[in-house]
């Protein structure tokens, strides 16, 4: 390149040499900003999308809308929103109420049941809503190769759990779905089931178990086998059934849904558009909900949880999820009951909701969280005050060898995923623990991966759980902590404990809550969980915004929400 | 310049290579996967799930598979699908693969959607740091040791020691809240963009100007800069014009990396703005355990700081004869 060998003043070079120059640098020097900003011009002119009738924030952006595969929250929130199941749940008392079908025969045994779908519901591309699209949507969900989470709650399907867990050599299965109990037949679903399922009606009105399209799934096979996992997901391919559509969705954004007005229940859906936004950032949501962007939010910085808990438009009522810890039974010297109790007796319950957590969280006794409705379950023996607990807690240790007098207990880790409140509540215990009973805790975080590799692979002394129920069922909580259990990792087992969970699996009630009652207080009285306290729900609702009701599942239906002053 | 350019791109795809392959094994070798949650999968659909990414192989196979395009799969499936679908045909082939964490989306989609929010306000940072940065940094140098210059100084130092998300929350208490000329988050509008570009540009704003008034100082005490004066050129011409090209030099070697910081996204400031740009991405693949999602943005980024290093470069030739006589 001449042209820049050159360079020089421009004053002392000859003019054409220093013109060309100059034009050249100029040209590299303006080029560089003109196409950024010609770049984020033509960008921004997509960008712009018309204030929704309303909007909330949903929190993550949902990992999938595929309602098969779905788990979090934030995903339920969508997909009940755009498909609906044979049942749904009514906004307020969370009851099965008629959804996709009109009505519902179950057999006096409990085992079969008969839906008669709905006349005259249609998909979003018209085609009726069948039972044949339930019977080809369950099989989906149950098919390993989708990778549904949900699969196995549907075990108790008869056949189900064969056919989902015998597998060939590429993961599909050897049986045909002949062999499971759900069958279409004319316009009504047939589902048999292994047992009876009390709560069978609750359960499948969980967004997991809506229908999809199968002309959608198909057709987007077509159009590209190789995308066509995904493809059928896009917005302008999706085929819905519930009261809203999939209008827009922007990764980290927002996700706009737009009234379906060919839904069944159209007359009773207010709005025309709502925008479920992205955003994870705590005081970003706060910040969203204060200046008017959004109607709704549900989770607030901890340390703003005071002061907004005070605001007419906070709302707050026991949730279904619980905070505990799980204890290392297989590691000495938690292996004797009588530590694990008095760890559990050293742990400042009310310390912790009135100043850590802050926003309505009740201390637990308790496996099942006080918001479980009807049911009245066991409570760890505990005395009424802390204090009494420390004496309870300091004779239980000295009769197990430790403390004054005996051996000295080694110091326990306390695991718990980074995240400050976690941290909060871990710092609470492990200083009670050390000024009450003279144990030695240390606190260890790790991210959240690595955390629930390091639970399964039970490397811990004690560490952070949590629960949060899919349906308001104490069975759920409960379950978990049986032998073979996968989510139980804690090392405990009682065959007693196996067995009044088994009890209460086929039983009818009063039986099976009789069954379940066993059952927690044996785990109560063996305490291989600390538990901590029950959740709370930390709403902010426009007070404009009607048909909002607080429940124990925090579910909330956009198909219900209006503006009061419209 | 044309045979230098033909050598960085040779030296590009060797250190994306190694990029791409040591980023492969140090993912891999973090604890935990793309499929673990606190509620356990059943374990034959855990297994099927990692058998449709391929994760159930060898590693070695795995990176193969990766990079492309040669089929592995006994069965012809590349990954997925389960009835042989044809999902992921390799880096090579330009198909950075389904995510493995937004299961709806592939990372091609997932980048497509939010790299050009990251450079629309990248740019929009970048440009007003430059402007800004350079204009108080020729003043400070032109009015050195006067009261002015040192108030830019200190403003300069002040906004280069602020971390972006006090900057970010000092924007948002004054233009959103106090003074509601600007939406407080959020991503629709060109509004939304100007106060995380303003947070965005404060930090590089500051250094562009610092750099500019050690630049400028230098070359305003050269040889050729007396000439000019010498000659009797007005003062603004031999500023701009003689001065200030050799002053841009540093900034310049400067604003190469930290455009492709920028331009890629910032999770602070993303996160504290809701703006869906690339810059989360980086975070939560990582967290995720989205292993594709994360070798897309590893190999973009990658990309991106290697482009603009090779433009640092090309800019040092136009600005500065030395660097081409050594370089030719």
């Amino acid at each position: 390149m001449r042209l820049v060998a050159e360079f020089r003043p421009a004053i002392l070079a000859p003019m054409s040499a220093a013109g060309r120059s100059r034009t050249l640098r100029r040209i590299v020097f303006l080029s560089g900003p003109g196409l950024l900003v010609a770049a984020t011009l033509a960008f921004g002119r997509g960008a712009r999308l018309p204030r929704a009738d309303c909007a909330f924030v949903n929190g993550a952006e949902p990992a999938t809308l595929d309602p098969a595969v779905i788990t979090a929250i934030p995903e339920g929130r969508i997909v009940r929103a755009l498909f609906e199941g044979l049942v749904v749940r009514d906004p307020r008392t969370l009851e099965p109420r008629p959804g996709m079908a009109e009505s519902w025969d179950e057999a006096p045994d409990g085992l079969a049941w008969t839906f008669h779908l709905r006349r005259g519901a249609r998909w979003t591309n018209g085609d009726p809503v069948t039972a044949d699209d339930f019977e080809f949507s369950f099989e989906r969900l149950l098919d390993p190769r989708t990778g549904a989470a949900y699969a196995s709650q549907l075990f108790c399907v008869s056949g189900a759990r064969a056919f989902a867990t015998d597998v060939d050599e590429r993961g599909a299965p050897r049986r045909s779905f002949e062999t499971v109990g759900i069958r279409a037949r004319a316009d009504a679903l047939e589902i048999r089931l292994d047992r009876p399922v009390p709560r069978f009606l609750d359960l499948l009105a969980c967004p997991q178990f809506s229908p999809v399209n199968r002309r959608c799934l198909e057709e987007s096979r077509a159009r590209d086998p190789d995308t066509a996992e995904i493809g059928w997901l896009r917005p302008d391919h999706l085929v819905t059934n519930g009261p809203f559509r999939l209008l827009e969705r922007r990764p980290n954004d927002r996700i706009r849904l737009a009234k379906n007005h060919g839904y069944w229940d159209a007359d009773h859906v207010a709005f025309e558009t709502i925008d479920a936004l992205a955003a994870e950032h705590l005081s970003t949501i706060v910040n969203l909900y204060l200046t008017g962007e959004v109607a709704w939010i549900d989770q607030q910085p901890a340390d703003l949880a005071v002061r907004l808990a005070r605001r007419e438009d906070f709302h707050s009522a026991p949730y279904l999820g619980t905070y505990f810890y799980r204890v290392n039974v297989a590691r000495p010297p938690f292996d004797d009951p009588r530590v694990r109790r008095a760890l559990a007796l050293a742990i400042d319950r009310s310390a912790i909701v009135q100043r850590v957590t802050r926003a309505g969280e009740q201390p637990l006794y308790a496996c099942v969280p006080p918001a479980m409705p009807a049911w009245s379950g066991a409570s760890m023996e505990h005395a009424a005050t802390f204090e009494e607990d420390l004496v309870e807690a300091r004779r239980l240790l000295a009769e197990a060898g430790f403390g004054p007098g005996g051996r000295v207990l080694r110091p326990i880790s306390i695991q718990y995923n980074t995240r400050e409140s976690h941290k909060d509540v871990a710092e609470v215990i492990a200083d009670s623990w050390s000024r009450n009973l003279g144990i030695r805790a240390r606190l260890e975080n790790q991210e959240w991966r690595v955390f629930l590799d390091t639970q399964r692979r039970m490397d811990y002394d004690v560490s952070r759980s949590s629960w949060i129920a899919d349906t308001a069922d104490p069975y759920g909580f409960l379950e978990i902590f049986t032998t073979r259990n996968d989510n139980n990792r804690t090392g405990w087992s009682d065959p007693r404990y196996d067995e009044s969970i088994a009890r209460a699996a086929r039983a009818v009630e009063p039986e099976r809550s009789e069954a379940l009652l066993e059952a927690e207080r044996i785990l109560l009285a063996e305490l291989p969980i600390l538990p901590i306290y029950g959740y709370a729900t930390k709403n902010l609702v426009d007070p404009r915004l009607g048909g909002f009701f607080e429940n124990p599942l925090d579910e909330h239906t956009p198909k219900a929400w209006y503006w009061k002053d419209r | 310049m044309i045979r230098f350019l033909a050598r960085r791109l040779v030296w590009f795809a060797a250190t994306l290579l190694a990029v791409v392959t040591l980023s492969f094994f140090l993912m891999r070798a973090v604890r935990g996967g793309p499929f673990d949650a606190e509620r356990r999968l059943d374990p034959t659909i855990e297994r099927n799930l990692r058998a449709r990414y391929h994760l159930d192989w060898p590693l070695w196979k795995q990176l193969a598979a990766y990079l492309g395009p040669i089929n592995l799969d006994a069965h012809g499936a590349r990954a997925v699908g389960g009835d042989g679908t044809r999902v992921f045909a390799g880096v090579l082939a330009g198909d950075f693969g389904p995510s493995l964490a937004y299961r709806d989306q592939t990372v091609g989609d997932l980048l497509r959607e939010s790299l050009p929010i990251s450079l629309a306000l990248g740019s929009l940072a970048l440009l007003g740091a430059v402007a800004v940065g350079l204009a108080a940094g020729v003043v400070s140098a032109v009015r050195r040791g006067t009261p002015l210059d040192a108030a830019l100084r200190v403003v300069a130092t002040v906004f280069l020691a602020l971390p972006s998300f006090v900057v970010a929350s000092v924007l948002v208490i004054l233009l959103a809240f106090a003074w509601p000329l600007f939406p407080v988050a959020g991503f629709g509008t060109w509004r939304h963009l100007v106060l995380p570009a303003l947070a965005l540009g404060a930090p590089i704003a500051a250094n562009v100007a610092r750099l500019a008034r050690t630049g400028m100082l230098e070359t305003l005490g050269q040889d050729f800069v007396r000439t000019a004066r010498a000659k009797g050129l007005p003062e603004r011409i031999v500023i701009l014009r003689h001065a200030l090209p050799g002053a841009l030099l540093p900034v310049a070697s400067y604003l190469g990396p930290a455009a492709a910081g920028v331009l890629t996204g910032s999770l602070v400031v993303e996160r504290i703005f809701a703006i869906p740009g690339a810059g989360s991405h980086f975070v939560n693949s990582a967290l995720n355990r989205d292993y594709t999602l994360a070798m897309g943005v590893t190999i973009v980024y990658c990309a991106i700081v290697y482009a603009l290093n090779t433009l640092v470069d090309v800019f040092h030739r136009l600005l500065d004869p030395r660097v081409a006589a050594e370089g030719a």
